[in-house]
């Protein structure tokens, strides 16, 4: 009696469930992250962003690095922002269109932070993964190595380059790219120690799996939700050390640009009355920055739900 | 009697860590904790050793060494008769732990999270057969999904879509897979509620008893063990204080730490519960750093006399498989 | 007049995937001085029913329903009142130590912290009483361990620290969620020997949570046996264990291992236990149930009383269940 009840209710769920797709730990957290306000809202402005860098210049009749010969005798009063002379964010002091030019500061400064991001993320969870996972006297190699890194000022590891290497962007690139991965290495690192305690690396060895996929199957997957919400608030880390060095007239080559460049313009040129040539910039830095921010705390929420 | 061959002979095995104190200098001597201090058994095919002791008495220690998870210090753990696990080079114990897998206490924690129930069950059998095509694989996933009780559609569902008995249900169907000569299981049912514990349990002894499975039963609950063992190897201290079949032990403990603990478990029945003679145990567990001379257990023996401080007591062999390290056994 | 009078308590959280009804009406009362016995397994609302009746619910939950202490409505209390009670009145010990326990401070000053503050002792005083509460649990040279940390003390030794301190105000009640669940079972046996003789010594009434029988039966006159947030049976231990009424009881006790029996094939319960984000819509034990009706589906049982004074919530009588 009781046996066929229990067939019959098998065979019941087995008609109405089969195809049953799971729904992932990735699905859940898209889901709530899809009903965050906060980082919607940074996702769409970053985006828009995003979109403005690579569309702006198709609706703007003027080059980044082209002179207005007809502003320039009185750039606080002719370069203001208008759309009749087609500077919609106005000239700088040098008659240049500062509309095409933030475009051309928002793409450096962008790629600045996401691709010294890629290196952080691809290099500092491998070695932190593969250091964490090995363990003893390896790990604690490689780990010293990092703390030496990490005790030399990065900073000044990014000006001493660009001094000895001349300024450039792909100087730049490096020099973030070596520095960048050392906190993400250490942080994967520590995570990696204590998932090696989980029962599920335990029953992975038990098996005979090897050590390489046991870091690539099991431990990265894991630690890529922590990777991704470090990542997200690593970018503004690099685009403010980018515009930084920029500020101290170090870093991108005239006539390119990126934010910080800008801002160190306008803020000289702020006494003549030129504010836009500071605000603009300024703003998209600020409105940049504030939506990885909150992008970063709403991946941490989704994909971290238990912290709340 | 004659006894088949054991499938795993394991003499004298001795596991230690260095323990460092804090902030020592990395040249000063670590400190030694001996976890397992030299136990020796034969596991046959077909039955079931229990492992029973408390917290600390080395019994997960000493099954993750036998399969060499844990470097041991000394000792032998011989696999059917002809290569020793300890010793074994890499790609020979790669072999060997395809007929030995392993079943863990956090049913939710020996599965990966971010890995389909497909990926979690086929992983021993890609790992040592790569070759396998991949319906083949799904079909074999399916097959043993359907002996350990989950329903196959479940195979693309992720761990925690399922509760804790089926997650140890996911557990048991990864480690039968590749169709082992030995599961360990390491504390499988403790952290199980009450009515979900008995499904696990009797979804092991059926498997045994149609796999003709070999299991080395660690828990700290004497009943499930007496319940699914053939015979029972109780740890103190790293040290094995009794061996026995599993009836005979409760009937008939040899060692008063035995007869402690046997009396120790409280027993679901009003009647008896209230007139037992409950013989409390005193003090606390010694710090297994610092062991007591002669026998570990004499710090908290009721029967220790001056002899117990001064020699180890050795376990005796015996013909009817009941055994004890005591200088004066109960009997 | 019952010490403890729980009548028709209901929680529920509002989370993310909805509202999840952990508790729906579970009623039960303690006596002064004695011993319940509350056994669930997860999701059967146990943790829940002793959160509401502590005032320490998440922020997320609502309780309603009555909880009356010593005569007095004490549910949803406000918060500087629900202290006091919780301070003098009500105890409680919990599975881990270190929840009632501060890591950084001597246990000395945990313990005369709670003397000078609720009692009003001089500095002196209260270490003298806390010395002589550590006496009383049974900590070898209380005098001189007074003085350590929790973490240099073994878990069982701070499972005593900690009862130690719950009995400070002498209180009248005593909740002890799984106070033994993560020790050892010789340890296990020392505590609930030492919980029996505190008893008897302060006359405190004990509210016992755990999902061992074997400990319910040695130590609670009456016992609660809860599933899915509702009270399945309720009565005197000996009835429950030799004559039990409810499916649900009997698939338990069948289903245990025990060290004194040679079981032959263990009784199981099948299924799991319910997902109470969806929970069935009638009695909640009913997909588990051998002697599930149609009506079981549809209609969760009330609970009523039985002739040897015991309640039950089960649609099917006793004499059925064969």
């Amino acid at each position: 009696m009781v046996v066929d009840k229990q067939k019959i209710r098998k065979l019941a769920d087995n008609l109405a469930e089969s195809e049953v797709r799971g729904r992932s730990l990735w699905a859940d957290a898209r889901h709530r992250f899809l009903r965050n306000r906060a980082a919607m809202t940074g996702l769409v402005v970053l985006t828009l962003v995003v979109l403005f860098s690579i569309a702006g210049p198709w609706i703007s009749p003027w080059n980044y690095e082209d002179i207005d010969w007809d502003v320039l005798e009185d750039v606080a009063t002719l370069g203001r922002p208008s759309l009749e002379n087609g500077h919609y964010f106005g000239t700088d002091d040098l008659g240049r269109d500062l509309y095409s030019r933030v475009i051309q500061g928002t793409q450096i400064s962008l790629m600045v932070g996401l691709i010294g991001s890629l290196i952080a993320v691809v290099v500092g969870t491998l070695y932190g993964a593969i250091a964490g996972y090995l363990g003893g006297r390896i790990d604690g190699f490689m780990m010293r190595l990092v703390d030496i890194l990490l005790a030399i000022p990065g900073m000044f590891v990014l000006i001493l380059l660009m001094v000895m290497f001349g300024r450039s962007i792909v100087m730049i690139f490096i020099g973030i790219g070596l520095l960048s991965w050392l906190d993400m290495s250490r942080i994967i690192r520590g995570q990696t120690l204590s998932l090696k305690q989980k029962e599920f690396i335990e029953a992975a060895v038990a098996t005979g799996v090897r050590p390489l996929t046991i870091v690539t199957r099991h431990i990265v997957p894991n630690v890529l939700g922590i990777v991704v919400v470090y990542a997200t608030l690593l970018v503004p880390g690099m685009i403010m050390a980018e515009s930084f060095i920029s500020f101290l007239g170090l870093g991108v080559q005239e006539p390119q640009t990126s934010w910080g460049a800008l801002i160190n313009e306008g803020t000289k040129t702020l006494q003549h009355g030129m504010e836009w040539q500071l605000l603009f910039p300024l703003g998209f830095f600020v409105v940049t920055l504030l939506s990885f921010y909150f992008i970063g705390d709403g991946l941490r929420d989704a994909l971290d739900p238990k912290d709340r | 009697m004659t006894r088949p061959d054991p499938l795993l002979s394991v003499r004298n095995l001795k596991v230690s860590f260095d323990i460092r104190r804090k902030g020592s200098l990395p040249w000063t001597r670590p400190r030694q904790l001996k976890a397992v201090d030299g136990v020796s058994f034969d596991l046959y095919p077909g039955e079931t050793l229990g492992i029973v002791g408390e917290s600390g008495c080395g019994k997960s220690t000493l099954a993750r060494a036998v399969i060499s998870m844990i470097p041991a210090r000394g000792g032998s753990a011989v696999w059917l008769g002809d290569t020793d696990i300890l010793q074994a080079r890499p790609e020979k114990l790669r072999l060997i732990r395809r007929d030995v897998q392993m079943i863990f206490q956090d049913p939710l924690a020996s599965l990966n999270p971010r890995m389909t129930i497909r990926e979690i069950i086929a992983e021993p059998l890609i790992t040592h057969h790569p070759k396998t095509p991949k319906h083949q694989v799904t079909e074999r996933v399916r097959q043993v999904m359907d002996r350990v009780g989950l329903l196959p559609n479940q195979i693309n569902r992720y761990p925690h879509e399922f509760s804790g008995g089926q997650c140890q249900r996911i557990g048991i169907a990864r480690a039968l897979i590749l169709e082992p000569k030995l599961i360990i299981c390491d504390e499988p049912v403790s952290a199980l509620d009450v009515s979900i514990q008995a499904q696990v349990i009797n979804l092991l002894m059926d498997l045994q008893k149609e796999m003709g499975l070999s299991l080395i039963f660690i828990a700290h609950d004497l009943s499930v063990v007496r319940h699914i063992s053939t015979r029972i190897m109780v740890l103190y201290l790293g040290n094995v204080c009794e061996v026995s079949p599993a009836r005979e032990l409760y009937d008939r403990p040899l060692h008063p730490y035995t007869r402690a603990l046997i009396a120790s478990v409280p027993i679901p029945d009003p009647e008896k519960e209230r007139h037992k003679q409950t013989e409390l145990l005193e003090g606390d567990l010694p710090s297994p750093m610092d062991p007591p001379s002669g026998c570990v257990f004499r710090t908290r023996c009721p029967r220790a006399q001056p002899l117990c401080a001064e020699q180890k007591p050795r376990i005796g062999d015996s013909l009817d498989g009941h055994a004890v390290a005591c200088h004066f056994p109960l009997d | 007049m019952a010490l403890l009078e729980v009548s028709d308590l209901r929680v529920s959280f509002d989370t993310l995937d909805g509202r999840v009804d952990a508790v729906n009406g579970v009623s039960f009362s303690v006596e002064a001085g004695e011993t319940l016995g509350i056994v669930g397994e997860s999701g059967s609302g146990k943790s829940q029913t002793v959160f509401a009746l502590m005032g320490l619910l998440a922020q997320n939950g609502t309780a309603s329903g009555s909880i009356r202490y010593d005569g007095r409505e004490i549910l949803n209390l406000p918060e500087p009142e629900m202290n006091r009670i919780r301070a003098e009145q009500i105890a409680m010990i919990f599975q881990d130590p270190m929840t009632s326990l501060n890591p950084y401070l001597r246990v000395s000053r945990q313990l005369t912290e709670v003397l000078m503050h609720h009692k009003g002792m001089s500095q002196r005083d209260a270490l003298d009483e806390s010395i002589r509460m550590l006496d009383a649990v049974r900590i070898p040279e209380a005098r001189n361990r007074v003085h350590l940390y929790p973490h240099e003390f073994s878990g069982g030794m701070r499972q005593r620290v900690m009862i130690a301190m719950a009995l400070l105000c002498k209180p009248r009640l005593l909740i002890a969620d799984e106070p033994t669940t993560a020790l050892d079972v010789t340890v296990q046996a020392q505590i609930m020997d030492l919980l029996k003789d505190l008893q008897q010594e302060f006359g405190t009434a004990i509210l016992l949570i755990t999902h061992d029988l074997g400990v319910i039966a040695g130590s609670c006159r009456n016992m609660l046996v809860l599933y899915g947030g509702r009270v399945m049976e309720y009565g005197a231990t000996d009835d429950l264990f030799y004559r039990p009424s409810h499916p649900y009881t009997r698939g338990l006790l069948h289903a245990i291992p025990r060290i004194d029996h040679d079981g032959a094939q263990l009784a199981t319960i099948p299924g799991n236990p319910p997902n109470m984000l969806n929970p069935p819509p009638g009695c909640p034990f009913e997909p588990r149930c051998d002697f599930a009706t149609e009506r079981c589906r549809t209609q969760a049982p009330p609970l009523e009383a039985m002739n040897d004074g015991r309640l039950r919530a089960c649609l099917r009588a006793p004499e059925e269940l064969a």
